[in-house]
């Protein structure tokens, strides 16, 4: 056993896929780079190609994931990874979910810096006062913050009814991912297909309430932009990129579903499946921080 | 049953490991998920990044020479520091390092190559074209970020050129490129080392990259979330950094430095693997105090998490906040000052020899220490109120990333370079180098330190009468160090292509699995790992 762990470890051949990616990720950024300076930059034009780099460079990214998966899906099913390729694909995966969380952190640092410093400073808290009184000396803190120290106007919204649901439906999908990978680990497929199935449709179901809520928030009684100073910002920020994750999640999930429809995984080796719900309960997590910090208090 | 699944996935190794070996040309380069390749690439690459951001250096120095504005335009010297320094540090040094990890890693805990050798080559190749993103900007209208590596809110949001997307972007494919490359340095080392390779008994060299690629993982995604907060302020009417709609431009320096200090210990934690590498070798003794120096970089790294706000002590915070962030960066000098300690009592009646690489790595200990020092000296509250933003700042960190970062990397590549090559460097030639650089680089940044307490600040094309000579020997010292980067990359070239031949082990008092491998090293190492007692 010991001497399987350690003789066997894969080191794949040449690849063309890494550099697809790069070149691909190059027109993201330079695409992206310039379809931001130009249609919202100082002297908005719209003539701009960034948009049709942008676009052709995550085309090219889906088509590198599509190969670059295929080519380790292959060799996978061929049998040529170990236990060893295993751990490290494992412990791969679980340091960028933790890279994820870092980049939450930063966002809800955000957050709680505006809530507990940045407001109340700004209506003379502390060693303030002058702020306050000099300022902007119509301003009062308040969270959230529905009058803004120049004046911009918005409503709040609660936690009751959407998020509510929502917090329900993310809660109960993680459950069922649970119970999906137990099936899959008991190798009883048709409840396995069962269960994913119902966390795909949590999860989408969850993301078309999503995109009510913003449309509530766009609509013209709430008047939630995310330009309304800093609840907006952090508001649409942090769900939206919670949403992005939540996208990303069910878009994994529903190729994990595919790929059980045609009949991959074992009990014992499922990464990509693992993957996946890690992933999903990484979102399922963030979502209750979320609904505490952004919705509740 | 075992012993089968051991000869199939031996063959398929053997299929796989051997017909990429006769690759050529570009595709060898463009494809590979050699390590040895990669870290090839990442070395190179860093080396051009240091010339490029080198060169943009000499235009400041030539512009400072004297007083009054002779060359550049005061926007255009903006950009110049601004894309230097983003360079230097995230275009030389950390790809220099990460070069190191690719080439170095597997070859010391015995493993075939980087656990997952594609997204490595993927990590690569992203690098590139980032840094053509950001060197772009210099040749659009709006001109390159001009706001200083820093990108200090509301400089880079209210009041930047047009280019602040550019460098959004660019930043953000360089963090997803650190977090791939760390993320694979992290899971080789918990993953592949040899049988019988504890964690205590990693080399050092093992230990900091290790350490260092934890630091990557957790701040690059904050950096990522601050240029997205930076960006949307900018261009989409968020003020996360604008006290008119309830934020805070202090608030960015908070989140900035969250992510910039450990970054500056992402600089420095190689480099104190390098020269525990380094320094027992030429001692031929053992590192005195291995398990105390693995200990000293945990706890560095932990700390870097809270002192960030020292880089903030003129922006009005509470006496509180001020307090905590200078007590916590002292204590930042005790596991310091126990690797500096560690590395005098290795050299402390060890049988000394002074090699190329040696004479870098004592430059090191003592010019760290210098750079460690000042940093003490910034630490002190009352007393960054006078140092702030000036020369001083500018001295301290050039001598922790200059004779700090840059000459153990040098030390390193001299360790190394008969490894990597096969061949001996020119001794002769890599003396000039190394002398050339140790006073020209003394002559550049040591009259800083005066400059800075008498009150020449930083980020400036112009100054005050009174500061023109120390100015014009600084210039004279940066010419004279740029110039001398030069002999090394004479060095390396002659080394590739010939030199005496190197043995499986040129340095007598060396230690580790890289040196049983042939020199140079074969393509693939380590295809069974070797057994640790």
């Amino acid at each position: 056993m010991t001497t399987k762990k350690y003789e066997s470890y894969y080191v794949p051949a040449q690849s063309h896929w890494p550099i697809v990616g790069a070149v691909a990720l190059f027109m993201i950024a330079f695409g992206a780079g310039n379809y931001v300076s130009d249609n919202f930059g100082k002297n908005p034009t719209t003539d701009g190609y960034g948009g049709y780099l942008l676009l052709a460079g995550i085309a090219l990214v889906i088509y590198m994931l599509f190969g670059w998966f295929q080519n380790v899906i292959n060799e996978s099913m061929a049998g040529k990874y170990s236990h060893q390729m295993d751990h490290s694909f494992r412990q791969g995966m679980s340091w960028f979910i933790f890279s994820e969380v870092m980049f939450f952190v930063a966002f809800f640092g955000a957050l709680l810096y505006i809530r507990t410093f940045s407001v109340p400073w700004l209506d003379g808290a502390g060693n303030n006062e002058m702020t306050g009184a000099v300022l902007w000396p119509e301003f009062s803190a308040t969270w959230p913050l529905l009058k803004t120290p120049d004046g911009t106007e918005t409503t709040g919204m609660g936690w009751f009814g959407l998020p509510l649901i929502n917090t329900v439906l993310l809660l109960t999908s993680s459950i069922t991912a649970h119970f999906a990978h137990v099936a899959l680990e008991q190798n009883k497929r048709p409840q396995l297909k069962a269960w994913l199935g119902l966390t795909i449709f949590l999860g989408l179901a969850f993301l078309f309430f999503q995109v009510l809520e913003y449309s509530h928030g766009y609509s013209d009684e709430m008047q939630l932009y995310l330009t309304s100073g800093v609840y907006g910002n952090t508001f649409y920020m942090l769900t939206g990129f919670h949403g992005m994750h939540v996208t990303l999640g069910c878009i994994m999930l529903i190729v994990m579903f595919f790929r059980i429809l045609k009949g991959h995984f074992t009990p014992d080796s499922h990464f990509a499946f693992q993957a996946a719900s890690w992933y999903w309960h990484f979102v399922d997590v963030v979502w209750v921080l979320l609904f505490v910090f952004v919705y509740i208090l | 049953m075992a012993t089968e699944i051991i000869n199939e996935s031996l063959d398929d190794a053997h299929t796989d490991d051997h017909h990429d070996y006769k690759m050529t040309g570009i595709k060898r380069w463009l494809y590979t998920t050699n390590h040895k390749d990669i870290g090839t690439l990442y070395l190179w690459f860093a080396f051009i990044m240091f010339l490029t951001g080198g060169a943009l250096a000499m235009v400041i120095r030539a512009e400072l020479f004297q007083p009054g504005l002779q060359i550049v335009e005061p926007d255009f010297f903006n950009q110049l520091t601004t894309v230097h320094g983003l360079i230097m540090v995230f275009g030389a040094i950390m790809p220099a390092f990460t070069g190191f990890a690719n080439w170095m890693l597997p070859m010391m805990i015995g493993a075939p190559d980087m656990a997952l050798p594609r997204m490595n080559n993927w990590s690569f190749w992203i690098l590139p074209f980032a840094f053509a993103i950001l060197l772009s900007s210099f040749f659009m209208e709006s001109g390159a970020p001009n706001f200083g590596w820093t990108f200090y809110a509301p400089l880079s949001t209210t009041y930047s050129n047009g280019s602040t997307a550019f460098f959004v972007f660019a930043v953000h494919i360089m963090g997803i490129s650190s977090i791939m490359g760390a993320i694979n340095i992290v899971v080789t080392i918990m993953n592949l080392r040899a049988p019988g390779m504890t964690y205590m008994k990693m080399p050092l060299f093992v230990w900091t990259f290790f350490i260092t690629a934890y630091l990557l993982i957790a701040v690059m995604p904050v950096l990522a979330g601050v240029v997205t907060m930076l960006l949307t302020d900018t261009y989409f009417g968020t003020s996360f950094f604008d006290a008119a709609g309830g934020g805070d431009p202090v608030m960015f320096q908070h989140i900035f430095w969250f992510f910039g200090h450990p970054e500056v210990y992402i600089m420095i934690l190689p480099a104190f693997g390098i020269v525990s590498t380094t320094i027992p070798a030429f001692s031929r003794k053992k590192l005195f105090g291995y398990s105390s120096m693995v200990y000293a970089t945990s706890s560095i790294a932990l700390l870097s998490f809270v002192v960030w706000a020292h880089h903030m002590f003129t922006t009005g915070m509470p006496l509180f906040g001020e307090l905590f962030f200078m007590y916590c960066t002292m204590l930042i000098a005790v596991p310091t000052g126990v690797k500096v300690f560690n590395w005098v009592a290795t050299m402390w009646r060890g049988s000394l020899s002074f090699e190329t690489p040696m004479l870098f790595s004592i430059a090191f200990v003592i010019l760290f220490t210098i750079g460690g020092f000042s940093g003490l000296m910034l630490a002190m509250t009352p007393v960054d109120f006078q140092y702030h933003d000036t020369y001083f700042v500018v001295a301290h960190f050039h001598y922790v990333l200059v004779t700090g970062s840059l000459f153990s990397i040098y030390a390193g590549a001299y360790y190394w370079l008969p490894k990597w090559t096969g061949h001996m460097y020119n001794d002769s030639l890599s003396k000039w180098h190394f002398w050339c650089s140790l006073i020209s680089v003394n002559l550049l940044f040591f009259p800083m330190h005066f400059l800075g307490l008498a009150g020449m600040p930083r980020r400036i094309p112009d100054y005050a009468l009174q500061f023109a000579d120390f100015n014009k020997w600084v210039s004279i010292g940066g010419f004279a160090f740029g110039l001398s980067q030069l002999i090394f990359l004479a060095v390396v070239i002659k080394c590739i292509k010939g030199g005496k031949k190197a043995p499986a082990k040129p340095w007598d008092g060396a230690e580790g699995l890289e040196w049983t491998v042939a020199s140079p090293a074969p393509y693939h190492t380590f295809s069974t790992p070797p057994k640790i007692d």
